[in-house]
């Protein structure tokens, strides 16, 4: 299983890894921007990790 | 944070910042996040500055470094997932079911990643991004199976029936990892082998397999950060859902006492 190194490898190899950090950054940012605002909606006992 | 002062549960010791800001995060999330952040700057340097292309695969074993981490998160936290679906169904356990469905969400993310990523190294290596390939094809389904797991138990309906419905559909996906980690195995398959887990000797070595494991730990420390803060998130969503519940209860009693008073006075 050779691999066949084009011209284009690297960016490939760059938009792999740029598509996993966006997609990781981008659905932590929505997860924890929602959850301030809706900690902010709930009493604080109903917030037991904090 | 404009909206704290006339929401419940807002006080004035969260403005002044004598407590923190309400959020989802914790002590140990913080930690968590943190040792995250600081290994994924490693794994960038080790994976684009300190390993060297490989004999075999050639510089698309940086593809690898991402690839292998995120199907391993991926399996792992599925299996957590049907782990959490059964006792969902033993215990009817609110906790268990919001933990499934964390881990579900999470998981579906990671095998999304693995779909994508593996793509990409499919374009460099066998000149396509897609083929109809036994460790392809399942990785697909299963992929399907748990976005049906996630539309199930978005559902509506009574908590406990969704609890019920989502946790049977998680532990039928479930049942589907093992077929895709030895298809490659039980078919003829152009994807190469299990890479860390095979049967004669890691297919990688020296930097490469330092860079692979550095990479998975990490993997599975975004992953269980990521865990945590969607747990939170969905037990403040079923908070709010219950108050909603309440309060529309007591509209409802509140309405029906008033038909009661009205019937009574015209009697």
């Amino acid at each position: 299983m050779l691999a066949t190194i084009g011209p284009d490898t690297w960016w490939i190899i760059i938009l792999a890894w740029a598509i996993t950090v966006v997609a990781i950054v981008g659905y932590a940012a929505i997860v924890i921007r929602r959850g301030k605002r809706l900690s902010a909606q709930v009493p604080p006992d109903a917030r037991r990790w904090m | 944070m404009t909206d704290m002062a006339t929401t419940p549960g807002a006080t004035a010791t969260h403005a002044s910042g004598a407590m923190p800001a309400p959020s989802t995060s914790s002590k140990g999330t913080r930690i968590l996040g943190a040792i995250s952040l600081i290994g994924t700057a490693l794994v960038l340097l080790f994976a684009f500055v300190i390993s060297k292309p490989d004999a075999q695969l050639g510089e698309s074993i940086r593809i690898m470094y991402v690839h292998v981490p995120t199907v391993t998160a991926a399996y792992l936290l599925m299996i957590i997932n049907a782990g959490f679906c059964a006792v969902t169904l033993w215990k009817r356990s609110r906790f268990a079911d919001t933990m499934a469905f964390a881990t579900g969400q999470v998981g579906t993310l990671m095998l999304a990643l693995t779909l994508i990523t593996g793509a990409l190294w499919g374009r460099v290596t066998w000149n396509a991004f897609w083929v109809w390939d036994a460790r392809l094809t399942t990785a697909a389904l299963l992929f399907l199976m748990y976005l049906g797991y996630l539309a199930v138990r978005s559902l509506g309906g009574p908590p406990e029936a969704r609890m019920v419905r989502s946790s049977i559909v998680g532990i039928a996906a479930a049942c589907l990892i093992p077929v895709v980690h030895k298809s490659v195995e039980w078919w003829d398959s152009l994807h190469q082998g299990q890479t860390v887990l095979g049967k004669l000797k890691p297919e990688v070595s020296g930097q490469q397999y330092t860079t692979l494991m550095l990479a998975m730990v990490v993997a599975l420390c975004i992953s269980a950060w990521l865990v945590l803060h969607r747990f939170r998130l969905s037990w403040l969503e079923d908070q709010l859902d219950d108050v909603g519940l309440d309060a529309a209860l007591e509209a409802r009693r509140s309405e029906a006492a008033g038909v009661a008073i009205n019937v009574g006075g015209a009697k």
